[in-house]
């Protein structure tokens, strides 16, 4: 008798990309961002006056600092796919805590800078407990608080301001790293740029933000704890926005309700336009970087040939539509080459469907 | 043959007619709204029956109204509309400018350029929403800076001012048809022809078919990108409305005209039990969450609390009412569970 046998599979090499590392790296939505800023820079810095004066790199950081800050755990907030418009808030009323604990209490600056910072870290306790545990709508729930927080800081202080603040911790505010061009906050964001590259690309909890945003509920499943992973993210969030909300107020000697109103638009289309989707699970953070100092060139520049606050407006308004459309119309290319099939005899139905779930591929 | 035998609810009359107040939304706000006229009237008698009294308080809901109809239609198709308060700058603006240059037109053609401008820029907003398919969040968050910024380019340093509009239209901003503010009555007027479409219309149900689960409502057949589209092109008119009832309202068009009006718009939705991720609630809720608000803004300073504190008190309405509708979704989710089980 005689057994068969089976032959050894023939081992098959997979490649591990089908593309190579440089087209990976290089044909991707953040190097667009990030030629477009390199274009941009270049630009300004041969055809705008002035811009290529060392106080432009140094006003550049000093008025994009809080951007920088709240975009970057604001990208992580919204690559799980929530999001959150109440951080201009917190910068007010963190603005207003350290400004009253100062001036009417009686606290050293960084005292009051750290209950303003724990007060920010309560304000988005809140926020994450409602969207994670309670499991609210982030918008509806920062929409809110959104009010409540500028409400309490409005509320605190009124239409006055507090300006009285130790020159030292002013001038720190505005200082250069030693001798160079840089403002002195570069250094804190910095360490945060690092802490969240590392968080995000290089900690398992990154990779649960990925997942949570791709798929919350197969995130459970592969045991992401979905919960925790929101209320760290909309802490961290909040206690940034306090903390650039301290630094706003020692800049401008200015602890006012009203600081920074609007601000978590700039910090959104920044994030948006450093091509994180707004469905959550994609998006990269030198892209935010990108984005971030795409808005502050470009504000920069415009405002060096004299154009109005409104102008620079809208261009940010458009840029922010564009970036989001870029992606409906990269979509559209397959459609229209899929509407060839529609004339070779498959329904209209089945085309739309298959090019749907390309798009939720990625 | 067994008889279906119907018995009486076991609860007591008071408690079921508390419950279904609970249940309906629309008249748990009102009952609230009520309660805060009264206890303010009884502070300050002069906050109902002083001169402007009942005026002002018909009168100054009526432009959140009109903002908080379109947002309706919107939210209901699971989309938001944050340009509006832009779009009512821009209006407003834009009828001071038509009586600059016109100063005879006639005021009721006035208000038809404002309901058709502002649909115009519904229509962009519904555009770039429907065939981008990107959410609506983000382009009306661009189209917030750049209607806006449309408007500070165009007017400069200009703005208009109550000299530069005629009588017959400023008049028109606090005049009243049996003791009933006109603006009131526009706003009321466009609040029920819209209710109406969205209970008894096929297009107004379609609307909640959409928000309840777009996917289905395309495969189902419906016309999902000719629908939202209406949607925002109704929320763009009745903030071109808004507009030219804030022009007529307040005389002056300063900068600030309708800025931060698009969260009040939300939130007086949201309040009114309009579900933020679409399918559910009605314009009627809508209404009286915008009157509520703007009630409440205008009773703080005679309760003795300092105007500052108004945006506090809006928070805590829209997270009260977030968090009071889960929870009642909750309850009813685990009540009809329990009934299964027992059945």
């Amino acid at each position: 008798m005689t057994t068969a046998t089976i032959g050894a599979p023939a081992e098959r090499a997979y490649p591990s990309y089908a593309h190579p590392w440089w087209r990976r790296t290089l044909l991707t939505r953040e190097f667009a961002i990030i030629a477009l800023l390199v274009v941009v820079f270049c630009w300004a810095t041969f055809e705008v006056a002035n811009f290529n004066s060392p106080l432009t790199i140094y006003f550049l950081g000093l008025d994009n600092a809080e951007i920088m800050l709240i975009a970057l755990p604001m990208a992580l907030v919204i690559i799980t796919g929530e999001i959150d418009l109440s951080v201009a808030s917190v910068v007010g009323l963190s603005s207003v805590m350290v400004g009253i604990l100062h001036q009417d209490v009686g606290l050293t600056i960084p005292v009051a800078g750290l209950i303003a910072i724990l007060v920010g870290a309560v304000a988005g306790v809140l926020n994450g407990f409602l969207v994670a545990y309670v499991g609210l709508p982030s918008l509806a729930v920062t929409i809110g608080t959104m009010a409540l927080y500028r409400g309490l800081a409005v509320g605190l202080l009124g239409t006055t301001a507090k300006t009285d603040f130790p020159e030292k911790w002013t001038n720190l505010a505005q200082d250069h790293i030693g001798n160079s061009r840089f403002p002195l906050i570069v250094v804190p964001i910095l360490v945060l740029v690092v802490v969240f590259v590392w968080l995000l690309h290089f900690s398992p909890f990154g990779r649960g933000v990925y997942e949570i945003g791709l798929n919350d509920e197969a995130a459970r499943f592969s045991g992401v704890n979905v919960e925790r992973t929101k209320l760290i993210l909309f802490t961290l969030t909040a206690a940034i926005s306090a903390f650039a909300g301290i630094y706003i107020t020692l800049r401008t000697g200015n602890a006012r309700g009203d600081n920074a109103t609007g601000d978590e638009l700039k910090v959104i289309a920044a994030v948006l336009l450093g091509g994180v989707s707004i469905f959550g699970g994609r998006g990269r953070l030198h892209g935010v970087i990108a984005g971030v100092l795409l808005i502050g060139v470009i504000q920069s520049a415009m405002r060096l040939e004299n154009e109005t606050v409104n102008v620079i407006n809208i261009v940010i308004g458009v840029l922010l539509v564009l970036s989001v459309m870029a992606t409906a119309l990269l979509a559209w290319l397959p459609r229209v080459r899929s509407s060839r099939f529609r004339m070779l005899g498959l329904s209209r139905r089945r085309t739309h469907v298959a090019t749907s779930t390309r798009t939720t591929e990625r | 043959m067994s008889a279906l035998t119907l018995s009486p609810s076991e609860l007591s009359p008071l408690r079921r007619i508390l419950g279904g107040a609970l249940r309906s939304r629309e008249i748990a706000v009102a009952v609230v709204l009520v309660l805060v006229v009264l206890a303010t009237t009884v502070k300050n008698d002069q906050f109902l029956f002083g001169a402007n009294g009942w005026r002002d308080l018909l009168l100054t809901p009526s432009i959140l109204l009109l903002l908080a109809v379109g947002e309706t239609a919107v939210i209901i198709t699971r989309n938001v509309d944050l340009s509006v308060g832009s779009v009512v700058g821009l209006t407003a603006y834009l009828t001071g400018r038509i009586f600059i240059a016109n100063p005879g037109m006639p005021v009721f053609l006035v208000f038809i350029i404002g309901l058709a401008f502002g649909g115009a820029l519904g229509l962009i907003n519904g555009l770039l929403v429907s065939f981008g398919k990107v959410p609506a969040l983000v382009i009306t968050l661009g189209t917030l800076y750049i209607y806006r910024g449309v408007f500070l380019t165009w007017a400069g340093a200009n703005r208009v001012n109550a000299s530069d509009m005629p009588d017959g239209f400023l008049k028109l901003g606090t005049e009243q048809v049996l003791t009933i503010p006109v603006l009131t009555i526009i706003a009321v007027v466009m609040l029920a022809l819209v209710g109406y479409y969205l209970y008894t219309a096929r297009g107004g149900r379609e609307l909640y078919a959409i928000g309840s689960d777009p996917a289905a409502a395309d495969l189902y057949g419906l016309r999902v990108t000719r629908r939202v589209l209406a949607a925002f092109v109704l929320s763009g008119a009745m903030a071109g409305l808004a507009g030219v009832a804030t022009a007529a309202r307040y005389g002056t068009v300063s900068s600030d005209a309708g800025l931060n009006l698009e969260l009040q718009a939300v939130g007086a939705a949201v309040i009114g039990g309009v579900a933020i991720f679409g399918g559910s609630g009605t314009v009627w809720g809508a209404a009286i969450g915008a009157f509520l608000l703007v009630t409440i803004n205008r009773a703080l300073p005679v309760l003795g609390v300092q105007d500052f504190w108004q945006q506090f008190v809006v928070g805590v309405l829209i997270i009260g009412s977030i968090v009071l509708d889960r929870v009642l979704t909750l309850r009813r989710d685990r009540k009809i569970i329990e009934a299964r089980e027992v059945a």
